[in-house]
Protein backbone atom coordinates (compact mmCIF):
# COMPACT_ATOMS: atom_id res chain seq x y z
CA UNK A 1 0.00 0.00 0.00
CA UNK A 2 1.25 3.45 -0.91
CA UNK A 3 1.59 5.94 1.89
CA UNK A 4 2.48 9.61 1.83
CA UNK A 5 3.11 12.44 4.25
CA UNK A 6 0.74 15.39 4.15
CA UNK A 7 2.05 18.74 5.36
CA UNK A 8 -0.78 20.80 6.76
CA UNK A 9 -0.88 24.60 6.71
CA UNK A 10 -1.24 26.54 9.93
CA UNK A 11 -4.86 27.60 9.33
CA UNK A 12 -5.96 23.94 9.08
CA UNK A 13 -4.00 22.53 11.98
CA UNK A 14 -6.72 23.42 14.45
CA UNK A 15 -8.99 20.96 12.62
CA UNK A 16 -6.63 18.02 12.94
CA UNK A 17 -5.51 18.09 16.51
CA UNK A 18 -2.75 20.66 15.98
CA UNK A 19 -0.62 18.29 13.89
CA UNK A 20 1.50 19.86 11.15
CA UNK A 21 2.12 16.56 9.32
CA UNK A 22 0.19 13.33 9.00
CA UNK A 23 1.07 10.13 7.17
CA UNK A 24 -1.77 8.37 5.38
CA UNK A 25 -2.34 5.63 2.86
CA UNK A 26 -3.51 6.36 -0.67
CA UNK A 27 -2.26 6.03 -4.23
CA UNK A 28 -3.59 9.31 -5.63
CA UNK A 29 -3.96 12.88 -4.40
CA UNK A 30 -7.72 12.37 -4.17
CA UNK A 31 -7.43 9.18 -2.14
CA UNK A 32 -5.07 10.86 0.30
CA UNK A 33 -7.23 13.95 0.74
CA UNK A 34 -10.32 11.83 1.30
CA UNK A 35 -8.39 9.72 3.81
CA UNK A 36 -7.40 12.94 5.57
CA UNK A 37 -11.05 14.00 5.79
CA UNK A 38 -12.07 10.60 7.14
CA UNK A 39 -9.37 10.79 9.79
CA UNK A 40 -10.18 14.39 10.69
CA UNK A 41 -13.85 15.06 9.92
CA UNK A 42 -13.57 18.68 11.09
CA UNK A 43 -11.54 19.36 7.94
CA UNK A 44 -14.52 18.51 5.71
CA UNK A 45 -15.25 21.30 3.28
CA UNK A 46 -12.00 23.12 3.92
CA UNK A 47 -9.83 21.45 1.27
CA UNK A 48 -12.38 19.68 -0.91
CA UNK A 49 -15.65 21.33 -1.86
CA UNK A 50 -19.11 19.76 -1.86
CA UNK A 51 -18.37 18.18 -5.27
CA UNK A 52 -15.19 16.63 -4.02
CA UNK A 53 -12.96 19.02 -5.98
CA UNK A 54 -10.00 20.91 -4.49
CA UNK A 55 -11.17 24.37 -3.48
CA UNK A 56 -9.97 27.18 -5.69
CA UNK A 57 -8.05 28.96 -2.93
CA UNK A 58 -6.15 25.79 -2.00
CA UNK A 59 -3.24 24.13 -3.80
CA UNK A 60 -1.88 20.66 -3.25
CA UNK A 61 1.75 20.11 -4.22
CA UNK A 62 3.08 16.60 -4.75
CA UNK A 63 6.79 16.52 -3.99
CA UNK A 64 6.87 20.27 -4.63
CA UNK A 65 4.91 20.33 -7.91
CA UNK A 66 1.37 21.66 -8.13
CA UNK A 67 -1.17 18.89 -8.67
CA UNK A 68 -3.54 21.34 -10.39
CA UNK A 69 -2.90 20.98 -14.08
CA UNK A 70 -0.83 17.85 -13.42
CA UNK A 71 -3.59 15.32 -12.97
CA UNK A 72 -5.27 17.06 -10.06
CA UNK A 73 -7.02 14.62 -7.73
CA UNK A 74 -6.17 11.72 -10.05
CA UNK A 75 -2.43 12.45 -9.89
CA UNK A 76 -0.51 9.39 -8.81
CA UNK A 77 1.50 9.52 -5.64
CA UNK A 78 4.64 7.48 -5.08
CA UNK A 79 5.24 5.65 -1.84
CA UNK A 80 6.94 8.07 0.52
CA UNK A 81 5.80 11.15 -1.42
CA UNK A 82 5.13 14.39 0.32
CA UNK A 83 1.96 16.40 -0.23
CA UNK A 84 2.02 20.04 0.80
CA UNK A 85 -1.32 21.76 1.20
CA UNK A 86 -1.11 25.52 0.76
CA UNK A 87 -4.14 27.81 1.03
CA UNK A 88 -4.21 31.47 0.08
CA UNK A 89 -3.45 33.65 3.06
CA UNK A 90 -4.29 37.30 3.05
CA UNK A 91 -1.55 38.92 4.81
CA UNK A 92 -1.19 40.32 7.64
CA UNK A 93 -1.52 39.82 11.28
CA UNK A 94 -5.03 40.65 12.19
CA UNK A 95 -7.03 43.68 11.29
CA UNK A 96 -4.98 46.77 10.86
CA UNK A 97 -7.59 48.91 9.23
CA UNK B 1 67.87 51.27 -10.45
CA UNK B 2 66.49 53.52 -13.15
CA UNK B 3 64.77 56.86 -12.87
CA UNK B 4 61.07 56.92 -13.65
CA UNK B 5 61.86 58.83 -16.81
CA UNK B 6 64.19 56.06 -18.00
CA UNK B 7 61.66 53.43 -17.07
CA UNK B 8 58.93 55.20 -19.05
CA UNK B 9 61.15 55.50 -22.08
CA UNK B 10 61.96 51.81 -21.83
CA UNK B 11 58.28 50.88 -21.55
CA UNK B 12 57.36 53.11 -24.47
CA UNK B 13 60.05 51.49 -26.56
CA UNK B 14 59.09 47.97 -25.55
CA UNK B 15 55.28 48.26 -25.74
CA UNK B 16 54.80 50.90 -28.39
CA UNK B 17 52.10 53.55 -28.58
CA UNK B 18 49.34 54.44 -30.98
CA UNK B 19 47.84 57.76 -31.89
CA UNK B 20 44.31 58.41 -30.56
CA UNK B 21 42.92 58.51 -34.08
CA UNK B 22 44.18 54.99 -34.77
CA UNK B 23 42.56 53.71 -31.57
CA UNK B 24 39.27 55.42 -32.41
CA UNK B 25 39.32 54.04 -35.94
CA UNK B 26 39.70 50.35 -35.12
CA UNK B 27 36.25 48.74 -35.20
CA UNK B 28 37.57 45.54 -33.63
CA UNK B 29 39.39 47.23 -30.79
CA UNK B 30 38.22 48.51 -27.45
CA UNK B 31 39.31 51.68 -25.69
CA UNK B 32 40.05 51.04 -22.02
CA UNK B 33 40.03 54.23 -19.97
CA UNK B 34 42.08 53.54 -16.84
CA UNK B 35 41.61 56.93 -15.18
CA UNK B 36 39.89 57.31 -11.82
CA UNK B 37 36.12 57.85 -11.65
CA UNK B 38 36.43 61.54 -10.77
CA UNK B 39 38.37 62.00 -14.01
CA UNK B 40 36.19 59.89 -16.32
CA UNK B 41 33.08 61.57 -14.94
CA UNK B 42 34.24 64.73 -16.71
CA UNK B 43 34.39 62.94 -20.06
CA UNK B 44 35.71 59.73 -21.58
CA UNK B 45 35.93 58.30 -25.12
CA UNK B 46 32.50 57.29 -26.37
CA UNK B 47 31.87 53.61 -25.72
CA UNK B 48 35.08 53.12 -23.76
CA UNK B 49 35.37 50.54 -21.02
CA UNK B 50 36.29 52.22 -17.76
CA UNK B 51 38.36 50.39 -15.20
CA UNK B 52 40.51 52.55 -12.92
CA UNK B 53 44.17 51.58 -12.95
CA UNK B 54 44.03 50.91 -9.24
CA UNK B 55 41.53 48.06 -9.87
CA UNK B 56 42.84 46.98 -13.26
CA UNK B 57 44.18 43.55 -12.36
CA UNK B 58 41.14 42.79 -10.22
CA UNK B 59 38.43 43.75 -12.68
CA UNK B 60 39.74 43.62 -16.20
CA UNK B 61 39.00 39.95 -16.80
CA UNK B 62 35.36 40.53 -15.97
CA UNK B 63 35.19 43.59 -18.22
CA UNK B 64 37.25 42.14 -21.06
CA UNK B 65 37.03 38.36 -21.26
CA UNK B 66 38.52 38.23 -24.77
CA UNK B 67 42.28 38.55 -24.42
CA UNK B 68 42.88 38.50 -28.17
CA UNK B 69 41.13 41.82 -28.86
CA UNK B 70 43.13 44.96 -29.49
CA UNK B 71 42.95 47.05 -26.30
CA UNK B 72 43.76 50.76 -26.53
CA UNK B 73 44.71 51.84 -23.05
CA UNK B 74 44.07 55.47 -22.26
CA UNK B 75 44.76 57.75 -19.31
CA UNK B 76 44.98 61.53 -19.01
CA UNK B 77 48.34 62.12 -20.69
CA UNK B 78 49.74 58.75 -21.78
CA UNK B 79 51.86 57.88 -18.75
CA UNK B 80 49.68 55.78 -16.46
CA UNK B 81 48.43 53.98 -19.56
CA UNK B 82 51.94 52.72 -20.22
CA UNK B 83 52.12 51.08 -16.82
CA UNK B 84 48.61 49.73 -17.26
CA UNK B 85 49.56 48.31 -20.65
CA UNK B 86 52.50 46.54 -19.09
CA UNK B 87 50.17 45.00 -16.49
CA UNK B 88 47.71 43.94 -19.20
CA UNK B 89 50.40 42.26 -21.27
CA UNK B 90 51.43 40.35 -18.15
CA UNK B 91 47.80 39.18 -17.84
CA UNK B 92 47.87 37.89 -21.41
CA UNK B 93 46.33 40.83 -23.29
CA UNK B 94 48.92 40.61 -26.03
CA UNK B 95 47.40 43.33 -28.18
CA UNK B 96 47.16 45.93 -25.41
CA UNK B 97 48.80 49.20 -26.41
CA UNK B 98 48.96 52.64 -24.84
CA UNK B 99 47.31 55.67 -26.45
CA UNK B 100 49.85 58.46 -26.85
CA UNK B 101 48.89 61.73 -25.21
CA UNK B 102 45.90 60.21 -23.40
CA UNK B 103 42.51 61.85 -23.17
CA UNK B 104 44.00 65.36 -23.60
CA UNK B 105 45.19 64.43 -27.06
CA UNK B 106 41.97 62.51 -27.76
CA UNK B 107 39.94 65.68 -27.17
CA UNK B 108 42.44 67.93 -28.97
CA UNK B 109 42.15 65.65 -32.02
CA UNK B 110 38.39 66.18 -32.02
CA UNK B 111 37.53 62.53 -31.36
CA UNK B 112 34.17 61.53 -29.88
CA UNK B 113 33.74 61.46 -26.13
CA UNK B 114 30.83 61.31 -23.72
CA UNK B 115 30.16 62.33 -20.17
CA UNK B 116 29.29 58.95 -18.66
CA UNK B 117 26.56 58.63 -16.14
CA UNK B 118 28.43 57.96 -12.99
CA UNK B 119 27.93 57.74 -9.29
CA UNK B 120 29.05 60.78 -7.40
CA UNK B 121 31.69 60.48 -4.71
CA UNK B 122 29.13 60.01 -1.94
CA UNK B 123 27.35 57.31 -3.96
CA UNK B 124 30.59 55.46 -4.58
CA UNK B 125 31.13 55.32 -0.85
CA UNK B 126 27.54 54.52 0.11
CA UNK B 127 27.04 51.76 -2.44
CA UNK B 128 30.67 50.66 -2.68
CA UNK B 129 30.15 47.22 -1.20
CA UNK B 130 27.43 46.34 -3.68
CA UNK B 131 28.94 48.14 -6.66
CA UNK B 132 31.99 45.88 -6.42
CA UNK B 133 29.73 42.89 -7.03
CA UNK B 134 30.22 42.14 -10.72
CA UNK B 135 26.48 41.42 -11.00
CA UNK B 136 25.73 44.98 -9.87
CA UNK B 137 28.59 47.24 -10.86
CA UNK B 138 28.25 50.95 -11.42
CA UNK B 139 25.77 50.45 -14.27
CA UNK B 140 23.55 48.33 -12.03
CA UNK B 141 23.72 50.85 -9.25
CA UNK B 142 22.76 53.63 -11.63
CA UNK B 143 19.89 51.47 -12.88
CA UNK B 144 18.64 51.04 -9.31
CA UNK B 145 18.82 54.81 -8.92
CA UNK B 146 16.59 55.26 -11.97
CA UNK B 147 14.06 52.67 -10.75
CA UNK B 148 10.66 53.13 -9.23
CA UNK B 149 9.24 50.54 -6.84
CA UNK B 150 5.71 50.64 -5.47
CA UNK B 151 5.18 49.17 -2.02
CA UNK B 152 1.60 48.34 -1.22
CA UNK B 153 1.44 48.43 2.55
CA UNK B 154 3.85 50.06 4.99
CA UNK B 155 3.35 47.32 7.56
CA UNK B 156 5.13 44.15 8.58
CA UNK B 157 6.20 43.11 5.07
CA UNK B 158 6.62 46.59 3.64
CA UNK B 159 8.86 47.72 6.49
CA UNK B 160 11.89 45.51 5.86
CA UNK B 161 11.40 45.56 2.10
CA UNK B 162 11.28 49.35 1.99
CA UNK B 163 14.22 49.63 4.35
CA UNK B 164 16.45 47.53 2.12
CA UNK B 165 15.26 49.01 -1.16
CA UNK B 166 16.00 52.46 0.20
CA UNK B 167 19.37 51.35 1.55
CA UNK B 168 20.21 49.77 -1.81
CA UNK B 169 19.58 53.08 -3.55
CA UNK B 170 16.35 52.37 -5.45
CA UNK B 171 15.64 55.88 -6.67
CA UNK B 172 11.95 56.21 -6.03
CA UNK B 173 9.74 54.39 -3.56
CA UNK B 174 6.00 54.90 -3.84
CA UNK B 175 4.48 53.76 -0.55
CA UNK B 176 0.73 53.21 -0.37
CA UNK B 177 -1.08 52.82 2.93
CA UNK B 178 -4.08 54.60 4.42
CA UNK B 179 -3.48 53.48 7.98
CA UNK B 180 -1.99 55.20 11.00
CA UNK B 181 0.67 53.79 13.30
CA UNK B 182 -0.71 51.83 16.23
CA UNK B 183 1.42 50.74 19.16
CA UNK B 184 0.44 47.11 18.45
CA UNK B 185 2.12 47.41 15.03
CA UNK B 186 5.55 48.09 16.43
CA UNK B 187 6.61 44.53 17.21
CA UNK B 188 6.93 43.93 13.47
CA UNK B 189 6.48 47.20 11.54
CA UNK B 190 9.98 48.44 12.12
CA UNK B 191 9.76 51.53 9.93
CA UNK B 192 7.74 53.21 12.65
CA UNK B 193 8.54 54.39 16.15
CA UNK B 194 6.74 54.71 19.42
CA UNK B 195 6.78 58.50 19.12
CA UNK B 196 4.86 58.25 15.84
CA UNK B 197 1.86 56.34 17.16
CA UNK B 198 -1.23 57.93 15.66
CA UNK B 199 0.59 59.39 12.67
CA UNK B 200 0.04 58.18 9.09
CA UNK B 201 2.23 55.17 8.33
CA UNK B 202 3.35 56.56 4.98
CA UNK B 203 4.62 59.75 6.62
CA UNK B 204 6.44 57.75 9.27
CA UNK B 205 7.92 55.52 6.56
CA UNK B 206 9.08 58.52 4.55
CA UNK B 207 10.78 60.04 7.58
CA UNK B 208 12.63 56.81 8.42
CA UNK B 209 13.68 56.02 4.85
CA UNK B 210 14.87 59.50 3.96
CA UNK B 211 16.90 59.58 7.16
CA UNK B 212 18.52 56.28 6.14
CA UNK B 213 19.24 57.38 2.59
CA UNK B 214 18.65 60.95 1.44
CA UNK B 215 19.25 59.88 -2.20
CA UNK B 216 15.89 58.13 -2.23
CA UNK B 217 12.69 59.94 -3.11
CA UNK B 218 9.75 58.61 -1.12
CA UNK B 219 6.31 59.30 -2.56
CA UNK B 220 4.00 58.82 0.42
CA UNK B 221 0.46 57.99 -0.70
CA UNK B 222 -1.99 57.97 2.16
CA UNK B 223 -4.75 56.27 0.22
CA UNK B 224 -6.36 52.88 0.11
CA UNK B 225 -5.66 51.16 -3.16
CA UNK B 226 -8.96 50.93 -5.05
CA UNK B 227 -9.95 50.21 -8.66
CA UNK B 228 -10.23 53.94 -9.35
CA UNK B 229 -6.65 54.82 -8.36
CA UNK B 230 -4.62 51.65 -8.89
CA UNK B 231 -3.35 52.40 -12.39
CA UNK B 232 -2.42 55.94 -11.48
CA UNK B 233 -0.49 54.75 -8.40
CA UNK B 234 1.31 52.00 -10.37
CA UNK B 235 2.10 54.22 -13.39
CA UNK B 236 5.76 54.10 -14.32
CA UNK B 237 6.57 51.42 -11.75
CA UNK B 238 9.33 48.97 -12.53
CA UNK B 239 8.20 46.60 -9.79
CA UNK B 240 5.37 46.32 -7.26
CA UNK B 241 5.76 44.71 -3.85
CA UNK B 242 2.55 43.37 -2.39
CA UNK B 243 2.71 43.50 1.37
CA UNK B 244 -0.94 44.06 2.07
CA UNK B 245 -3.19 42.35 4.58
CA UNK B 246 -6.39 41.59 2.70
CA UNK B 247 -7.54 39.62 -0.30
CA UNK B 248 -9.41 42.53 -1.82
CA UNK B 249 -6.20 44.49 -2.30
CA UNK B 250 -4.17 41.42 -3.31
CA UNK B 251 -6.45 40.61 -6.24
CA UNK B 252 -6.50 44.26 -7.24
CA UNK B 253 -2.67 44.44 -7.13
CA UNK B 254 -2.50 41.28 -9.23
CA UNK B 255 -5.02 42.41 -11.82
CA UNK B 256 -3.39 45.81 -12.24
CA UNK B 257 0.09 44.28 -12.53
CA UNK B 258 -1.22 41.86 -15.18
CA UNK B 259 -2.84 44.70 -17.14
CA UNK B 260 0.17 46.99 -16.86
CA UNK B 261 2.78 44.25 -17.39
CA UNK B 262 4.53 44.95 -14.08
CA UNK B 263 6.23 42.27 -11.94
CA UNK B 264 4.35 41.64 -8.69
CA UNK B 265 6.57 40.53 -5.82
CA UNK B 266 4.19 38.80 -3.49
CA UNK B 267 4.62 38.10 0.20
CA UNK B 268 2.05 36.76 2.63
CA UNK B 269 2.25 35.55 6.20
CA UNK B 270 0.15 33.70 8.73
CA UNK B 271 1.37 33.14 12.26
CA UNK B 272 4.66 31.26 11.73
CA UNK B 273 4.32 30.66 8.00
CA UNK B 274 5.16 32.71 4.97
CA UNK B 275 4.79 32.58 1.20
CA UNK B 276 6.88 34.46 -1.35
CA UNK B 277 6.54 34.44 -5.13
CA UNK B 278 6.89 36.66 -8.18
CA UNK B 279 3.92 36.95 -10.52
CA UNK B 280 4.83 38.38 -13.90
CA UNK B 281 2.82 37.01 -16.85
CA UNK B 282 4.14 39.73 -19.16
CA UNK B 283 7.53 38.08 -18.99
CA UNK B 284 6.24 35.06 -20.88
CA UNK B 285 2.52 34.94 -21.59
CA UNK B 286 1.03 31.53 -20.95
CA UNK B 287 4.11 30.36 -19.04
CA UNK B 288 4.70 32.83 -16.21
CA UNK B 289 1.71 32.66 -13.86
CA UNK B 290 -0.25 35.36 -12.03
CA UNK B 291 -1.74 35.22 -8.54
CA UNK B 292 -5.06 34.07 -9.99
CA UNK B 293 -3.37 31.12 -11.71
CA UNK B 294 -2.37 29.92 -8.26
CA UNK B 295 -5.44 31.04 -6.35
CA UNK B 296 -8.30 31.62 -8.82
CA UNK B 297 -10.56 32.79 -6.00
CA UNK B 298 -10.14 34.06 -2.45
CA UNK B 299 -11.61 31.96 0.33
CA UNK B 300 -15.13 32.90 1.32
CA UNK B 301 -15.19 34.72 4.66
CA UNK B 302 -16.52 31.65 6.50
CA UNK B 303 -13.47 29.61 5.39
CA UNK B 304 -10.83 32.30 5.79
CA UNK B 305 -8.96 32.02 9.07
CA UNK B 306 -10.80 34.04 11.62
CA UNK B 307 -9.39 37.24 13.03
CA UNK B 308 -9.18 35.65 16.43
CA UNK B 309 -6.86 33.00 15.05
CA UNK B 310 -4.50 35.48 13.47
CA UNK B 311 -1.44 36.98 15.05
CA UNK B 312 2.12 36.70 13.91
CA UNK B 313 5.62 36.35 15.22
CA UNK B 314 7.12 39.80 14.70
CA UNK B 315 10.26 38.65 12.95
CA UNK B 316 8.36 36.47 10.44
CA UNK B 317 7.38 39.37 8.16
CA UNK B 318 11.01 40.44 8.51
CA UNK B 319 12.10 37.21 6.81
CA UNK B 320 9.42 37.32 4.14
CA UNK B 321 9.70 41.07 3.48
CA UNK B 322 13.47 40.73 3.06
CA UNK B 323 12.95 37.94 0.53
CA UNK B 324 10.59 40.25 -1.36
CA UNK B 325 13.28 42.93 -1.24
CA UNK B 326 15.82 40.55 -2.75
CA UNK B 327 13.45 39.52 -5.55
CA UNK B 328 12.65 43.17 -6.30
CA UNK B 329 16.33 44.14 -6.51
CA UNK B 330 17.11 41.13 -8.72
CA UNK B 331 14.30 42.11 -11.07
CA UNK B 332 15.46 45.74 -11.19
CA UNK B 333 19.01 44.63 -11.98
CA UNK B 334 17.92 41.83 -14.33
CA UNK B 335 20.08 39.28 -12.54
CA UNK B 336 19.60 35.76 -11.23
CA UNK B 337 16.55 33.52 -11.39
CA UNK B 338 13.40 35.30 -10.30
CA UNK B 339 10.88 33.38 -8.22
CA UNK B 340 8.51 33.07 -11.18
CA UNK B 341 6.35 29.95 -11.29
CA UNK B 342 7.78 29.06 -7.91
CA UNK B 343 6.71 29.77 -4.38
CA UNK B 344 9.07 29.77 -1.48
CA UNK B 345 7.12 28.50 1.50
CA UNK B 346 8.62 29.16 4.91
CA UNK B 347 7.79 27.41 8.16
CA UNK B 348 9.49 29.25 11.00
CA UNK B 349 8.64 26.66 13.66
CA UNK B 350 10.27 23.86 11.71
CA UNK B 351 12.82 26.35 10.33
CA UNK B 352 12.23 24.98 6.87
CA UNK B 353 11.95 26.46 3.39
CA UNK B 354 10.21 24.51 0.68
CA UNK B 355 10.20 25.40 -3.00
CA UNK B 356 6.85 24.71 -4.65
CA UNK B 357 6.37 24.97 -8.40
CA UNK B 358 3.27 25.89 -10.36
CA UNK B 359 2.47 26.90 -13.91
CA UNK B 360 0.30 29.46 -15.63
CA UNK B 361 -3.35 28.43 -15.85
CA UNK B 362 -4.19 28.23 -19.57
CA UNK B 363 -7.75 29.16 -18.64
CA UNK B 364 -6.80 32.01 -16.30
CA UNK B 365 -9.49 34.68 -16.52
CA UNK B 366 -6.91 37.47 -16.33
CA UNK B 367 -3.52 36.43 -17.74
CA UNK B 368 -4.19 33.68 -20.31
CA UNK B 369 -2.89 34.78 -23.71
CA UNK B 370 -6.44 35.09 -25.04
CA UNK B 371 -7.96 36.59 -21.88
CA UNK B 372 -9.57 39.99 -22.38
CA UNK B 373 -8.54 42.96 -20.28
CA UNK B 374 -11.10 43.00 -17.50
CA UNK B 375 -12.37 45.91 -15.43
CA UNK B 376 -11.17 45.89 -11.84
CA UNK B 377 -13.52 44.24 -9.40
CA UNK B 378 -14.29 45.07 -5.83
CA UNK B 379 -14.37 41.87 -3.80
CA UNK B 380 -16.54 41.52 -0.77
CA UNK B 381 -14.58 42.45 2.32
CA UNK B 382 -13.50 39.36 4.19
CA UNK B 383 -11.65 39.14 7.40
CA UNK B 384 -8.68 37.44 5.84
CA UNK B 385 -5.74 36.62 8.02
Amino acid sequence: MTSATLRLPTPLRAFCGGQDEVTLEGATVGELLRALEREHPDLRGRILDENGEVRRFVNVFVDGANARGNGGLDADVRDGSQLTIVPAVAGGSGRSR
Amino acid sequence: MSTSRERLDALRAALGEVEPRQAAGDPDGVVLDVREPDETSQGSPTGALRVPKSFLELRVEEALPDRSRPVYVLCAGGVRSLFATEALRALGYERAVSVAGGFSRWKADGLAFEVPRALDAAGRVRYGRQVILPEVGEEGQLALGRSRAVLVGAGGLGSPAAYYLAAAGVGELVIVDDDVVDRSNLHRQILHTDARVGRPKVESAKQTLEALNPDVRVDARRVRLVPENVEEVFAGADVVLDGTDNFQTRYLVNDACVNLGIANVHGAIFRFEGQVSVFHPARERGVAPCYRCLYPEPPPPELAPSCAEAGVLGVLPGVIGCLQGIEAIKLLLGIGEPLIGRMLHYDALRQRFQELTFGADPKCTHCAPDAPVRPYQTLAESCGA
